[in-house]
């Protein structure tokens, strides 16, 4: 009877236990319809890729002032990774349960645009922020025959030469201005002037190339290079022409027979090449313009530093971006709703506040043009400047160019600047292994 | 009794110095960088011991983000996730081990098979079947898909801890008339102790370092696990707020060391050591 009873006792501490776990977990179910909050009012998920401090405070900040001046749309801000949100995005999609309004970057919308999981956002923006952001800007969201836009550019950023200015000024070559970069055979002359100033075991340039592609499209540009055209039935080819060899010769160059460009970082991102920079053992580092904001917190006591254009090709300064971006759900029923809070995120002091936050260059005229991005502190003004040559990328918008990316065109640009192959190979490469992918996404 | 030359044992204390180095080094440069102020991460020339340490890339992980909300919700879904894992899978193995029919052949077969799908192939019927259950963003949701995950390799290990434990010791409960589930309960569970205490183990691992199930299926800020919050230290173009980020990381590797150390002993006891004597 004792035995029994203790038994039945355990049974019910250990039932007990049971249900309070399961309270616990369910004690965290989500409701039944994500939109409305008990009060009835609205409530919009705003997925937000937010990264620097600064950044995050900012949306964060501007998410509280819409929340007070609207309270019947409220905007509920969930922060996500730019690590993992294409997976996350693609898997919202096919589940139903995608965030409302959604923060991107303009080469990961294709695929989520031509699968018409994002809003055609024509006829939700306003003409203000439609007049106000360049046209160049809107081609990197524009998709499709139709000409719709699928996201609002808001963010970007040129890639540049952070320069040490010591070393730079101390070797007696022409410094470069947005009005006047450097061509790229100057830059090669520099690099080997530059190069010879510095000693043994030290090299005029460190080009992070981890990730080759974007890099070498996107400054391509500026020699005319293209990669990607268009034939009459409006498909995508790959055509290498002279324009495309430009940048890549260049980096080929530098790296396997002036020996002016560092060969160990080939295989490294920009944060990596930031130790040799500050210890002087590279002169010149091709990195994003936010990057700025790593080096002004990092860069050791008295280490001087400058922002310079990169070099520019016959048609100017001109290269590639891919924008910051914002979007809408094509599944939300509340789009006008999340229009609204996109406009005033992006009112020109807003933007301002963002790009200030990111370290990076908003779209809009406006915001460009406000005095805080216009110093020539921490390079802001060399940026500024650079701004109104930004194009779009040349080859996010092409199906099939994620998987052109990473399996044909990532390797073969790391062949050549590595010198394990020539030029030959790696326009045969591009162009022939390239058009195989591409014709699977078009036909 | 096989004695050791003492070069052989010097050689061999060597070779086993030599493996922990190489199992402590990861965690202590994880434990220098986390301690370094930012300028010192960005030294050509990095050192072991910080010039200047902080505790700033601490107090800014902890600033930045919910790691110990974070912490709280993984530990609750690994500690489910393990318990619930080794609570299914110990009648199931006892089973397999047993019972030589067609059944379990096939059952073992698939159970081995399941482990080669990949987390792709699975995740969006895996979503849609949870969202039609309504456990979508939910803690419950990821319990189960973790269960079901770490199910076939636990099986697939307690069943081998089942056919040490001799068949004498429940042939004789069955003489002293216990039954099948008295007899598993009373007798075979405990003989198992070390295999649950492995098991477990692996199933808590699992959970409490998967990622990729819980930043698709967890949505809100409040449920997500502490892997999906590490990665919000890195940016765009993989740029890492690598100190914050160093400490952060430092948070999510003490509990697996904790567990470890409280049943390292029972792992590493003999199964059923001396429990049928002639």
């Amino acid at each position: 009877m004792g035995a029994a009873l203790a038994r039945r006792t355990a049974v019910e501490r250990l039932a007990a236990a049971a249900t309070g776990l399961a309270l616990l977990l369910t004690g965290c179910a989500g409701d039944g319809d994500r939109h409305r909050r008990a009060d009835g009012t609205i409530e919009l998920r705003f997925h937000s890729l937010a990264w620097q401090k600064e950044s995050v405070a900012a949306t964060k900040e501007l998410v509280r002032e819409w929340n007070a001046r609207n309270p019947a749309v409220r905007v509920r801000y969930v922060q996500g990774s730019w690590d993992s949100v294409h997976d996350q995005l693609l898997t919202s999609f096919e589940g139903g349960e995608a965030p409302d309004i959604i923060h991107d970057a303009a080469d990961d919308l294709a695929d989520f645009a031509y699968g018409g999981r994002l809003a055609d956002l024509r006829p939700l923006l306003s003409a203000r922020l439609t007049a106000d952001i360049p046209a160049a800007s809107w081609e990197t969201t524009t998709f499709g025959g139709d000409g719709g836009v699928y996201g609002v550019p808001f963010l970007q950023e040129p890639r540049v030469l952070i320069a040490n200015r010591r070393l730079i000024e101390g070797s007696g070559v022409r410094i470069p201005t947005p009005e006047r970069p450097w061509s790229w055979p100057e830059f090669r002359a520099v690099a080997r002037e530059l190069t010879a100033y510095m000693g043994r075991g030290r090299y005029a340039v460190a080009w992070p190339l981890r990730e080759p592609v974007s890099v070498t499209l996107n400054l391509g540009l500026s020699a005319g290079g293209r990669l990607f055209v268009r034939d009459s039935g409006g498909k995508a080819r790959i055509r290498f022409t002279d324009g495309d060899a430009v940048v890549p010769d260049t980096i080929h160059h530098q790296v396997n027979t002036d020996r002016t460009a560092a060969p160990d970082t080939a295989g490294t991102g920009g944060s990596d090449t930031l130790p040799g920079f500050f210890g002087g053992r590279y002169a010149m580092v091709p990195l994003g313009f936010a990057y700025r904001q790593q080096i002004a917190q990092q860069a050791p006591e008295g280490f001087a530093w400058t922002v310079l254009p990169a070099p520019a090709g016959p048609g100017g300064p001109v290269q590639g971006v891919s924008p910051q971006t914002l979007s809408i759900a094509q599944d939300t029923p509340y789009k006008k709703e999340a229009a609204r809070f996109i406009e005033f995120l992006l009112r020109p002091p807003n933007m301002v506040r963002l790009a200030r936050g990111d370290w990076m260059l908003p779209t809009g005229r406006a915001a460009l043009a406000d005095p805080a991005l216009r110093t020539d502190r921490d390079g802001w003004a060399v940026g500024a400047a650079l701004a109104r040559e930004l194009r779009a990328a040349p080859a996010p918008a092409v199906r099939g160019y994620p998987e052109w990316k990473d399996k044909v065109a990532t390797p073969a640009y790391q062949e050549y600047y590595s010198g394990a192959i020539d030029r030959e190979e790696l326009a045969e490469r591009l162009v022939e292994d390239g058009n195989l992918v591409l014709a699977r996404y078009q036909r | 009794m096989i004695r050791t030359s003492r070069a052989a044992r010097t050689g061999q204390y060597l070779a086993l110095a030599c493996y922990l180095v190489l199992l402590g080094f990861p965690f202590v440069w994880l434990l220098s960088t986390a301690v370094k102020p930012a300028r010192e991460l960005a030294s050509l020339h990095p050192a072991w011991i910080p010039a200047d340490p902080t505790l700033a890339n601490v107090r800014q992980a902890f600033e930045e983000q919910p790691l110990l909300r974070a912490a709280g919700n993984s530990l609750l879904v690994a500690v489910c996730a393990a318990l619930i894992c080794v609570a299914v899978a110990t009648p199931m193995a006892y089973v397999l081990a047993r019972r030589r029919t067609r059944l379990t052949a096939a059952a073992t077969g698939w159970v081995v098979v399941s482990q080669a799908f990949p987390f792709v192939l699975v995740i969006i019927p895996l979503f849609l079947v949870l969202r039609n259950l309504r456990l979508v963003d939910t803690l419950t949701g990821l319990v189960l898909v973790y269960v079901v995950w770490s199910l076939p390799f636990a099986l697939w290990m307690l069943t081998g801890h089942v056919r040490a434990v001799p068949r004498e010791l429940e042939e004789a409960a069955a003489v002293d008339g216990a039954g099948r589930v008295r007899t598993l309960v009373s007798v075979v569970v405990p003989l198992l102790a070390p295999g649950l205490a492995a098991t477990a183990l692996f199933a808590f691992i699992t959970a409490w370092n998967e990622f990729f199930f819980a930043l698709v299926l967890l949505k809100s800020p409040e449920h997500q696990t502490l892997p999906v919050v590490l990665t919000r230290f890195i940016g765009a173009e993989g740029v890492a707020d690598l100190g914050p980020l160093a400490a952060a990381a430092l948070l999510a590797t003490l509990p697996s060391l904790l567990v470890f150390a409280v049943i390292q002993r029972r792992i590493t006891s003999g199964v059923a050591a001396g429990a049928v004597r002639g």
